[in-house]
Protein backbone atom coordinates (compact mmCIF):
# COMPACT_ATOMS: atom_id res chain seq x y z
CA UNK A 1 0.00 0.00 0.00
CA UNK A 2 1.05 3.34 -0.58
CA UNK A 3 2.52 5.50 2.06
CA UNK A 4 1.13 8.86 2.43
CA UNK A 5 1.06 11.58 5.20
CA UNK A 6 -2.36 12.88 4.73
CA UNK A 7 -4.07 10.26 6.56
CA UNK A 8 -1.82 10.44 9.37
CA UNK A 9 -2.21 13.95 9.84
CA UNK A 10 -6.11 13.81 8.99
CA UNK A 11 -6.46 11.50 11.73
CA UNK A 12 -4.72 13.55 14.42
CA UNK A 13 -6.87 16.78 13.16
CA UNK A 14 -10.13 14.66 13.99
CA UNK A 15 -8.64 13.31 17.39
CA UNK A 16 -8.04 17.00 18.31
CA UNK A 17 -11.39 17.82 16.49
CA UNK A 18 -13.29 15.42 19.08
CA UNK A 19 -11.48 16.22 22.04
CA UNK A 20 -11.60 20.03 21.06
CA UNK A 21 -15.11 19.57 21.01
CA UNK A 22 -15.50 18.00 24.80
CA UNK A 23 -12.57 19.50 26.44
CA UNK A 24 -12.67 23.44 24.98
CA UNK A 25 -16.36 23.76 26.32
CA UNK A 26 -15.87 23.99 30.05
CA UNK A 27 -12.56 25.22 29.76
CA UNK A 28 -13.31 28.18 28.24
CA UNK A 29 -15.63 28.86 30.03
CA UNK A 30 -14.21 28.59 33.47
CA UNK A 31 -11.23 29.66 32.68
CA UNK A 32 -11.20 32.26 30.33
CA UNK A 33 -14.94 33.80 31.55
CA UNK A 34 -16.13 32.24 34.84
CA UNK A 35 -12.85 32.91 36.66
CA UNK A 36 -11.83 36.27 36.12
CA UNK A 37 -15.16 37.48 36.00
CA UNK A 38 -15.75 36.04 39.41
CA UNK A 39 -18.78 34.63 38.34
CA UNK A 40 -17.76 31.45 39.90
CA UNK A 41 -15.04 32.03 42.54
CA UNK A 42 -11.98 31.21 41.92
CA UNK A 43 -10.40 28.49 43.41
CA UNK A 44 -7.47 28.94 45.92
CA UNK A 45 -3.94 29.37 44.15
CA UNK A 46 -2.60 26.33 46.43
CA UNK A 47 -5.25 24.04 44.80
CA UNK A 48 -4.22 24.85 41.36
CA UNK A 49 -1.23 24.60 41.74
CA UNK A 50 -1.29 20.88 43.10
CA UNK A 51 -3.09 20.10 40.43
CA UNK A 52 -0.54 21.18 37.60
CA UNK A 53 2.32 19.97 39.20
CA UNK A 54 1.06 16.36 39.22
CA UNK A 55 2.79 14.93 36.20
CA UNK A 56 0.11 13.60 34.98
CA UNK A 57 -1.81 16.55 34.83
CA UNK A 58 1.16 17.19 32.76
CA UNK A 59 0.87 14.23 30.44
CA UNK A 60 -2.99 14.94 29.92
CA UNK A 61 -3.09 18.45 28.59
CA UNK A 62 0.33 18.25 26.78
CA UNK A 63 -1.01 15.70 24.42
CA UNK A 64 -4.59 17.14 24.67
CA UNK A 65 -2.80 20.89 23.62
CA UNK A 66 -0.63 19.74 20.94
CA UNK A 67 -3.26 17.40 19.39
CA UNK A 68 -5.51 20.54 19.78
CA UNK A 69 -3.22 22.66 18.27
CA UNK A 70 -2.19 20.25 15.11
CA UNK A 71 -6.66 20.34 14.29
CA UNK A 72 -6.52 24.25 14.38
CA UNK A 73 -3.57 24.49 11.87
CA UNK A 74 -4.73 21.75 9.95
CA UNK A 75 -7.96 23.45 9.43
CA UNK A 76 -7.41 27.01 9.49
CA UNK A 77 -4.58 25.63 6.08
CA UNK A 78 -7.56 24.76 4.35
CA UNK A 79 -9.88 27.95 4.95
CA UNK A 80 -6.48 29.60 3.72
CA UNK A 81 -6.56 27.67 0.34
CA UNK A 82 -10.35 27.87 -0.14
CA UNK A 83 -11.42 30.60 2.15
CA UNK A 84 -8.86 33.07 0.68
CA UNK A 85 -7.67 31.60 -2.07
CA UNK A 86 -4.05 31.84 -0.85
CA UNK A 87 -2.40 29.23 -3.72
CA UNK A 88 1.00 29.01 -2.51
CA UNK A 89 0.49 25.40 -0.69
CA UNK A 90 4.19 24.80 0.40
CA UNK A 91 4.63 28.18 2.07
CA UNK A 92 1.03 28.29 3.70
CA UNK A 93 1.69 24.55 4.99
CA UNK A 94 4.98 25.17 6.77
CA UNK A 95 3.72 27.97 8.13
CA UNK A 96 0.93 26.16 9.84
CA UNK A 97 2.03 22.85 10.73
CA UNK A 98 5.17 24.85 11.56
CA UNK A 99 3.29 27.11 13.97
CA UNK A 100 2.59 23.68 15.85
CA UNK A 101 6.22 22.43 16.30
CA UNK A 102 6.48 26.24 17.69
CA UNK A 103 3.40 25.67 19.88
CA UNK A 104 4.34 22.10 21.24
CA UNK A 105 7.49 23.47 22.53
CA UNK A 106 5.45 26.17 24.16
CA UNK A 107 3.62 23.62 25.80
CA UNK A 108 6.93 21.48 27.30
CA UNK A 109 8.28 24.38 28.33
CA UNK A 110 5.20 26.44 30.19
CA UNK A 111 3.19 22.77 31.16
CA UNK A 112 7.12 21.72 32.21
CA UNK A 113 8.40 24.70 34.30
CA UNK A 114 4.67 24.69 36.28
CA UNK A 115 5.32 21.23 37.02
CA UNK A 116 7.62 21.44 40.20
CA UNK B 1 -11.48 37.72 -18.20
CA UNK B 2 -10.94 34.11 -18.43
CA UNK B 3 -12.09 33.36 -21.65
CA UNK B 4 -9.72 30.35 -23.16
CA UNK B 5 -8.25 31.27 -26.15
CA UNK B 6 -8.02 29.09 -28.91
CA UNK B 7 -10.09 26.12 -30.01
CA UNK B 8 -11.84 26.29 -26.92
CA UNK B 9 -14.75 29.00 -26.95
CA UNK B 10 -15.93 27.61 -23.66
CA UNK B 11 -16.17 29.85 -20.89
CA UNK B 12 -14.64 29.61 -17.14
CA UNK B 13 -16.76 31.27 -14.77
CA UNK B 14 -13.80 32.68 -12.12
CA UNK B 15 -14.75 32.22 -8.52
CA UNK B 16 -15.28 35.12 -6.60
CA UNK B 17 -12.83 35.65 -3.33
CA UNK B 18 -15.92 35.98 -1.33
CA UNK B 19 -17.76 33.16 -2.46
CA UNK B 20 -18.49 32.03 0.60
CA UNK B 21 -20.60 35.49 1.54
CA UNK B 22 -22.99 34.33 -0.82
CA UNK B 23 -24.83 31.55 0.33
CA UNK B 24 -25.85 31.22 3.98
CA UNK B 25 -24.76 27.34 4.11
CA UNK B 26 -21.11 28.25 2.70
CA UNK B 27 -21.11 31.30 5.14
CA UNK B 28 -21.41 28.71 8.13
CA UNK B 29 -19.38 25.90 6.93
CA UNK B 30 -16.41 29.11 6.86
CA UNK B 31 -17.48 30.24 10.14
CA UNK B 32 -17.16 26.41 11.50
CA UNK B 33 -13.87 26.35 9.38
CA UNK B 34 -12.60 30.04 11.12
CA UNK B 35 -13.41 28.50 14.94
CA UNK B 36 -10.03 26.57 14.63
CA UNK B 37 -8.20 30.16 15.32
CA UNK B 38 -9.88 30.50 18.47
CA UNK B 39 -9.33 26.34 19.60
CA UNK B 40 -5.57 27.92 18.78
CA UNK B 41 -6.02 31.06 20.95
CA UNK B 42 -7.51 28.93 24.01
CA UNK B 43 -4.70 26.87 24.11
CA UNK B 44 -2.60 29.78 24.31
CA UNK B 45 -4.19 31.52 26.47
CA UNK B 46 -4.19 27.70 28.87
CA UNK B 47 -0.92 27.41 28.55
CA UNK B 48 -0.41 30.99 29.97
CA UNK B 49 -2.99 30.57 32.69
CA UNK B 50 -1.02 27.59 33.90
CA UNK B 51 2.10 29.29 33.40
CA UNK B 52 0.99 32.13 35.88
CA UNK B 53 -0.51 29.22 38.31
CA UNK B 54 3.44 28.00 38.41
CA UNK B 55 4.58 30.85 38.98
CA UNK B 56 2.97 31.62 42.75
CA UNK B 57 0.32 33.33 44.46
CA UNK B 58 0.85 36.96 42.75
CA UNK B 59 1.77 35.82 39.28
CA UNK B 60 -1.78 34.25 39.09
CA UNK B 61 -3.58 36.81 41.36
CA UNK B 62 -2.24 39.43 38.33
CA UNK B 63 -3.38 36.80 35.80
CA UNK B 64 -6.69 36.90 36.47
CA UNK B 65 -6.66 40.63 36.89
CA UNK B 66 -5.37 40.96 33.21
CA UNK B 67 -8.08 38.21 31.97
CA UNK B 68 -10.80 40.56 33.20
CA UNK B 69 -10.27 43.03 31.62
CA UNK B 70 -12.59 44.61 28.65
CA UNK B 71 -10.53 43.72 25.62
CA UNK B 72 -9.70 39.99 26.64
CA UNK B 73 -13.03 39.45 28.03
CA UNK B 74 -14.46 40.51 24.46
CA UNK B 75 -11.85 38.22 22.99
CA UNK B 76 -12.71 35.58 25.39
CA UNK B 77 -16.83 35.51 24.49
CA UNK B 78 -16.27 35.76 21.00
CA UNK B 79 -13.86 32.53 21.25
CA UNK B 80 -16.43 30.87 23.35
CA UNK B 81 -19.13 31.40 21.02
CA UNK B 82 -16.71 29.90 18.13
CA UNK B 83 -16.28 27.19 20.53
CA UNK B 84 -20.03 26.69 21.04
CA UNK B 85 -20.29 26.07 17.15
CA UNK B 86 -16.95 23.67 17.50
CA UNK B 87 -19.03 21.37 19.85
CA UNK B 88 -22.30 21.53 17.93
CA UNK B 89 -21.42 21.15 14.47
CA UNK B 90 -18.67 18.63 14.95
CA UNK B 91 -20.86 16.23 17.36
CA UNK B 92 -23.99 16.71 14.15
CA UNK B 93 -21.20 15.96 11.46
CA UNK B 94 -20.38 12.58 13.49
CA UNK B 95 -23.00 9.99 12.23
CA UNK B 96 -22.38 11.44 8.53
CA UNK B 97 -18.81 10.32 8.99
CA UNK B 98 -18.78 6.88 11.01
CA UNK B 99 -21.20 4.32 11.00
CA UNK B 100 -21.16 2.89 14.29
CA UNK B 101 -22.58 -0.73 14.11
CA UNK B 102 -24.04 -2.66 17.60
CA UNK B 103 -24.59 -6.46 16.98
CA UNK B 104 -24.52 -6.28 13.40
CA UNK B 105 -27.24 -3.33 13.30
CA UNK B 106 -26.29 0.14 12.63
CA UNK B 107 -26.64 2.70 15.19
CA UNK B 108 -29.24 5.50 14.23
CA UNK B 109 -27.26 9.20 13.61
CA UNK B 110 -29.22 10.37 16.56
CA UNK B 111 -28.19 8.20 19.12
CA UNK B 112 -24.73 8.89 18.18
CA UNK B 113 -25.24 12.68 18.72
CA UNK B 114 -26.91 11.65 21.87
CA UNK B 115 -23.95 9.50 22.89
CA UNK B 116 -21.63 12.47 22.35
CA UNK B 117 -23.44 14.99 24.27
CA UNK B 118 -23.33 12.75 27.34
CA UNK B 119 -19.54 12.40 26.82
CA UNK B 120 -19.71 16.11 26.56
CA UNK B 121 -21.66 16.12 30.17
CA UNK B 122 -19.76 13.68 31.64
CA UNK B 123 -16.22 15.32 30.53
CA UNK B 124 -17.64 18.88 31.82
CA UNK B 125 -18.57 17.36 35.27
CA UNK B 126 -14.99 15.67 35.75
CA UNK B 127 -12.86 18.54 34.48
CA UNK B 128 -15.73 20.77 37.09
CA UNK B 129 -15.22 18.58 39.78
CA UNK B 130 -11.32 18.77 39.53
CA UNK B 131 -10.88 22.25 39.31
CA UNK B 132 -13.43 23.42 42.14
CA UNK B 133 -13.75 20.26 44.53
CA UNK C 1 -52.00 33.58 -8.09
CA UNK C 2 -50.35 36.03 -11.26
CA UNK C 3 -50.57 34.25 -14.74
CA UNK C 4 -46.59 34.83 -15.55
CA UNK C 5 -43.73 34.46 -14.14
CA UNK C 6 -40.47 36.58 -15.42
CA UNK C 7 -37.51 34.11 -16.04
CA UNK C 8 -33.93 34.99 -16.09
CA UNK C 9 -31.87 33.16 -18.51
CA UNK C 10 -27.70 33.09 -18.22
CA UNK C 11 -27.06 33.33 -22.24
CA UNK C 12 -23.82 32.48 -23.94
CA UNK C 13 -23.18 32.51 -27.32
CA UNK C 14 -19.33 31.86 -28.12
CA UNK C 15 -19.70 32.71 -31.74
CA UNK C 16 -20.79 36.43 -30.54
CA UNK C 17 -20.64 36.81 -26.78
CA UNK C 18 -17.40 37.55 -24.99
CA UNK C 19 -19.05 36.73 -22.06
CA UNK C 20 -22.26 35.01 -20.64
CA UNK C 21 -25.35 37.67 -20.23
CA UNK C 22 -28.66 37.67 -19.32
CA UNK C 23 -32.13 37.24 -21.16
CA UNK C 24 -35.42 37.74 -19.93
CA UNK C 25 -38.38 35.47 -20.67
CA UNK C 26 -42.16 36.13 -19.49
CA UNK C 27 -44.04 32.28 -19.55
CA UNK C 28 -47.03 30.84 -18.33
CA UNK C 29 -47.29 30.68 -14.46
CA UNK C 30 -48.76 26.86 -14.58
CA UNK C 31 -48.73 24.64 -11.29
CA UNK C 32 -47.67 21.70 -13.37
CA UNK C 33 -44.68 23.79 -15.00
CA UNK C 34 -41.23 22.95 -13.63
CA UNK C 35 -38.06 25.28 -15.03
CA UNK C 36 -37.57 22.77 -17.39
CA UNK C 37 -41.38 23.11 -19.05
CA UNK C 38 -40.62 27.03 -18.90
CA UNK C 39 -37.23 26.52 -21.58
CA UNK C 40 -39.15 24.58 -23.07
CA UNK C 41 -41.35 26.58 -23.98
CA UNK C 42 -39.30 29.69 -24.68
CA UNK C 43 -37.25 27.37 -26.79
CA UNK C 44 -40.70 26.28 -28.86
CA UNK C 45 -42.78 29.28 -28.91
CA UNK C 46 -40.30 32.41 -28.36
CA UNK C 47 -36.54 31.83 -29.24
CA UNK C 48 -35.35 28.66 -30.72
CA UNK C 49 -31.84 29.72 -29.98
CA UNK C 50 -31.63 29.06 -26.44
CA UNK C 51 -29.39 25.41 -25.86
CA UNK C 52 -29.90 23.30 -22.99
CA UNK C 53 -29.73 19.83 -22.21
CA UNK C 54 -32.75 17.21 -20.67
CA UNK C 55 -34.12 14.19 -21.74
CA UNK C 56 -36.31 12.22 -19.64
CA UNK C 57 -38.07 14.79 -17.38
CA UNK C 58 -38.61 12.52 -14.50
CA UNK C 59 -35.71 13.11 -12.78
CA UNK C 60 -33.51 9.86 -13.76
CA UNK C 61 -31.05 10.55 -16.30
CA UNK C 62 -29.39 13.46 -14.67
CA UNK C 63 -28.89 15.81 -17.60
CA UNK C 64 -30.73 18.52 -16.86
CA UNK C 65 -29.01 20.06 -14.04
CA UNK C 66 -29.17 23.58 -13.64
CA UNK C 67 -28.29 26.70 -11.41
CA UNK C 68 -31.55 27.64 -10.06
CA UNK C 69 -31.44 31.17 -8.05
CA UNK C 70 -28.62 30.05 -7.31
CA UNK C 71 -28.84 27.08 -6.32
CA UNK C 72 -27.86 23.72 -8.15
CA UNK C 73 -31.10 21.64 -9.62
CA UNK C 74 -32.48 19.27 -11.60
CA UNK C 75 -34.78 21.32 -13.73
CA UNK C 76 -37.27 18.94 -14.16
CA UNK C 77 -37.94 18.52 -10.96
CA UNK C 78 -38.17 22.24 -9.79
CA UNK C 79 -41.45 23.79 -9.84
CA UNK C 80 -41.85 27.47 -11.23
CA UNK C 81 -44.45 28.09 -8.13
CA UNK C 82 -41.78 27.53 -5.66
CA UNK C 83 -40.46 30.91 -7.40
CA UNK C 84 -43.57 33.10 -7.69
CA UNK C 85 -43.93 35.91 -7.91
CA UNK C 86 -40.16 35.72 -9.81
CA UNK C 87 -38.01 36.23 -10.94
CA UNK C 88 -36.00 33.30 -11.24
CA UNK C 89 -32.90 32.64 -12.50
CA UNK C 90 -31.37 29.96 -14.49
CA UNK C 91 -27.72 29.60 -14.95
CA UNK C 92 -25.30 26.73 -16.04
CA UNK C 93 -24.52 24.58 -13.36
CA UNK C 94 -21.55 26.28 -11.09
CA UNK C 95 -17.91 24.76 -11.69
CA UNK C 96 -18.37 23.81 -15.04
CA UNK C 97 -16.58 25.37 -18.13
CA UNK C 98 -20.21 26.69 -20.42
CA UNK C 99 -20.12 25.67 -23.77
CA UNK C 100 -23.34 27.32 -24.95
CA UNK C 101 -25.97 29.11 -22.87
CA UNK C 102 -26.71 26.67 -20.46
CA UNK C 103 -24.79 23.96 -21.57
CA UNK C 104 -21.62 23.11 -19.78
CA UNK C 105 -18.24 20.72 -20.38
CA UNK C 106 -18.92 17.70 -19.05
CA UNK C 107 -15.61 16.07 -19.94
CA UNK C 108 -13.00 16.76 -16.58
CA UNK C 109 -16.12 14.45 -15.05
CA UNK C 110 -16.53 12.24 -17.70
CA UNK C 111 -12.67 11.99 -16.94
CA UNK C 112 -12.67 11.46 -13.31
CA UNK C 113 -15.46 8.81 -12.82
CA UNK C 114 -13.76 5.66 -14.49
CA UNK C 115 -10.57 6.48 -12.27
CA UNK C 116 -12.15 4.94 -9.18
CA UNK C 117 -12.62 2.15 -11.41
CA UNK C 118 -16.65 1.87 -10.41
CA UNK C 119 -17.17 -1.55 -11.51
CA UNK C 120 -16.54 -5.17 -9.67
CA UNK C 121 -13.26 -6.42 -9.38
CA UNK C 122 -12.25 -9.79 -8.79
CA UNK C 123 -9.52 -11.12 -8.16
CA UNK C 124 -10.52 -14.42 -9.75
CA UNK C 125 -13.52 -14.51 -11.82
CA UNK C 126 -15.85 -16.74 -10.86
CA UNK C 127 -16.78 -18.97 -14.18
CA UNK C 128 -20.19 -18.95 -15.38
CA UNK C 129 -20.52 -22.62 -14.31
CA UNK C 130 -20.05 -21.77 -10.89
CA UNK C 131 -23.35 -19.98 -11.06
CA UNK C 132 -24.33 -16.47 -9.66
CA UNK C 133 -22.64 -14.00 -6.84
CA UNK C 134 -25.16 -14.47 -4.64
CA UNK C 135 -25.98 -11.32 -1.99
CA UNK C 136 -28.38 -11.58 1.00
CA UNK C 137 -30.76 -7.90 1.47
CA UNK C 138 -28.36 -6.80 3.99
CA UNK C 139 -25.12 -6.90 1.52
CA UNK C 140 -27.69 -5.13 -1.06
CA UNK C 141 -28.47 -2.43 1.87
CA UNK C 142 -25.07 -1.80 2.52
CA UNK C 143 -24.08 -0.13 -0.62
CA UNK C 144 -27.60 0.86 -1.79
CA UNK C 145 -27.82 3.94 -1.11
CA UNK C 146 -24.25 5.16 -3.44
CA UNK C 147 -25.77 3.19 -5.81
CA UNK C 148 -28.39 5.59 -6.76
CA UNK C 149 -26.28 8.33 -8.31
CA UNK C 150 -27.69 9.27 -11.60
CA UNK C 151 -24.22 11.23 -12.48
CA UNK C 152 -26.27 14.55 -12.61
CA UNK C 153 -23.02 16.48 -11.33
CA UNK C 154 -24.90 18.50 -9.02
CA UNK C 155 -22.65 18.00 -6.36
CA UNK C 156 -19.84 19.27 -8.29
CA UNK C 157 -21.86 22.08 -8.78
CA UNK C 158 -22.43 22.52 -5.27
CA UNK C 159 -18.63 22.00 -4.09
CA UNK C 160 -16.49 24.68 -2.96
CA UNK C 161 -13.30 22.61 -3.46
CA UNK C 162 -14.00 21.15 -6.76
CA UNK C 163 -14.74 24.84 -7.88
CA UNK C 164 -11.39 26.25 -6.63
CA UNK C 165 -9.12 23.36 -7.01
CA UNK C 166 -10.48 21.13 -10.18
CA UNK C 167 -7.78 18.62 -9.48
CA UNK C 168 -9.96 17.75 -6.89
CA UNK C 169 -11.55 13.92 -7.67
CA UNK C 170 -15.05 15.28 -6.52
CA UNK C 171 -18.59 14.03 -4.59
CA UNK C 172 -19.79 12.06 -6.65
CA UNK C 173 -17.00 9.74 -8.41
CA UNK C 174 -15.96 8.91 -4.57
CA UNK C 175 -19.26 7.94 -3.44
CA UNK C 176 -19.07 5.77 -6.20
CA UNK C 177 -15.85 4.46 -4.98
CA UNK C 178 -17.75 3.81 -1.87
CA UNK C 179 -20.73 1.66 -3.96
CA UNK C 180 -18.44 -0.62 -5.15
CA UNK C 181 -16.36 -0.96 -1.95
CA UNK C 182 -19.21 -1.86 -0.12
CA UNK C 183 -20.18 -4.54 -2.80
CA UNK C 184 -20.00 -7.82 -1.06
CA UNK C 185 -18.90 -9.03 -4.24
CA UNK C 186 -16.08 -6.79 -5.00
CA UNK C 187 -12.48 -7.41 -4.09
CA UNK C 188 -11.33 -3.70 -5.40
CA UNK C 189 -11.27 -1.52 -2.72
CA UNK C 190 -7.35 -1.51 -2.12
CA UNK C 191 -7.22 -0.60 -5.65
CA UNK C 192 -9.41 2.21 -5.24
CA UNK C 193 -7.63 3.63 -2.00
CA UNK C 194 -4.12 3.87 -3.65
CA UNK C 195 -6.31 6.32 -6.36
CA UNK C 196 -8.03 8.49 -3.63
CA UNK C 197 -5.32 8.14 -1.19
CA UNK C 198 -3.72 10.80 -3.46
CA UNK C 199 -3.76 14.83 -2.18
CA UNK C 200 -6.60 15.38 -4.84
CA UNK C 201 -8.91 12.22 -3.89
CA UNK C 202 -10.62 12.38 -0.32
CA UNK C 203 -8.21 15.03 1.60
CA UNK C 204 -8.66 17.57 -0.94
CA UNK C 205 -12.81 17.30 0.76
CA UNK C 206 -12.88 19.91 3.45
CA UNK C 207 -16.56 18.88 4.38
CA UNK C 208 -18.81 21.38 3.61
CA UNK C 209 -21.55 19.05 3.31
CA UNK C 210 -23.21 21.08 -0.03
CA UNK C 211 -23.04 18.04 -2.59
CA UNK C 212 -25.31 15.69 0.17
CA UNK C 213 -27.79 18.74 0.48
CA UNK C 214 -28.12 19.02 -3.22
CA UNK C 215 -28.20 15.54 -4.06
CA UNK C 216 -31.57 14.69 -6.01
CA UNK C 217 -31.08 11.56 -5.10
CA UNK C 218 -30.12 11.14 -1.42
CA UNK C 219 -26.73 9.58 -1.98
CA UNK C 220 -25.21 11.61 0.38
CA UNK C 221 -21.84 11.73 -1.17
CA UNK C 222 -20.19 14.00 1.86
CA UNK C 223 -20.83 10.65 4.28
CA UNK C 224 -18.83 8.18 1.78
CA UNK C 225 -16.26 10.64 1.51
CA UNK C 226 -16.17 10.99 5.29
CA UNK C 227 -15.92 7.29 5.53
CA UNK C 228 -13.42 6.54 2.75
CA UNK C 229 -11.06 9.15 5.08
CA UNK C 230 -11.53 7.36 8.16
CA UNK C 231 -10.86 3.83 5.97
CA UNK C 232 -7.90 4.90 4.26
CA UNK C 233 -6.49 6.59 8.00
CA UNK C 234 -7.33 2.88 9.52
CA UNK C 235 -5.28 1.29 6.51
CA UNK C 236 -2.31 3.52 6.93
CA UNK C 237 -2.05 3.00 10.35
CA UNK C 238 -2.39 -0.80 10.09
CA UNK C 239 0.12 -0.95 7.12
CA UNK C 240 2.74 1.28 9.26
CA UNK C 241 2.60 -0.55 12.07
CA UNK C 242 1.75 -4.18 11.79
CA UNK C 243 4.07 -6.72 9.87
CA UNK C 244 3.19 -7.60 7.15
CA UNK C 245 1.41 -11.22 7.62
CA UNK C 246 -0.96 -9.65 10.43
CA UNK C 247 -2.72 -7.49 7.31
Amino acid sequence: MKFRIEPFVWLAFSGGGVLAALFMPVLAFLFALAFPLGWIDPPSHDHLDAIVSNPLTFLVLFGLFVVMLVHAAHRFRYTLYDGLQIKHRVLVGTLCYGAVLVGAFACLQFLGGATQ
Amino acid sequence: MSRATGDDLSYRRPVPLWWWLHKRTYFVFVMRELSSIFIAWLVLYLLLFVRAVGRGEAAYQDFLDDAASPWLVTLNVIAFAFIVLHTITWFSLTPQAMVVRVRGHRVPGIAIIAGQYAALAAVTAFVAWLVLS
Amino acid sequence: MADEIRVEVARYRPDKDREPGWQEYDVPLRTDWTVLDALNHVKNEVDSTLAFRWSCRMGICGSCGMNVQGEPRLSCATFLTDYAPGPVRVEPLANFPVVRDLVVDIDDFLEKLPRVKPWIIRDEEKSVDDGEYLQSPEELEAYQQFSMCINCMLCYAACPVYGLDPDFVGPAAIALAERYDLDSRDQGARQRLDVLIEAEGVYGCTFVGECTRVCPKHVDPAGAIQRYKLKAAQESVKAFLLPRAFR
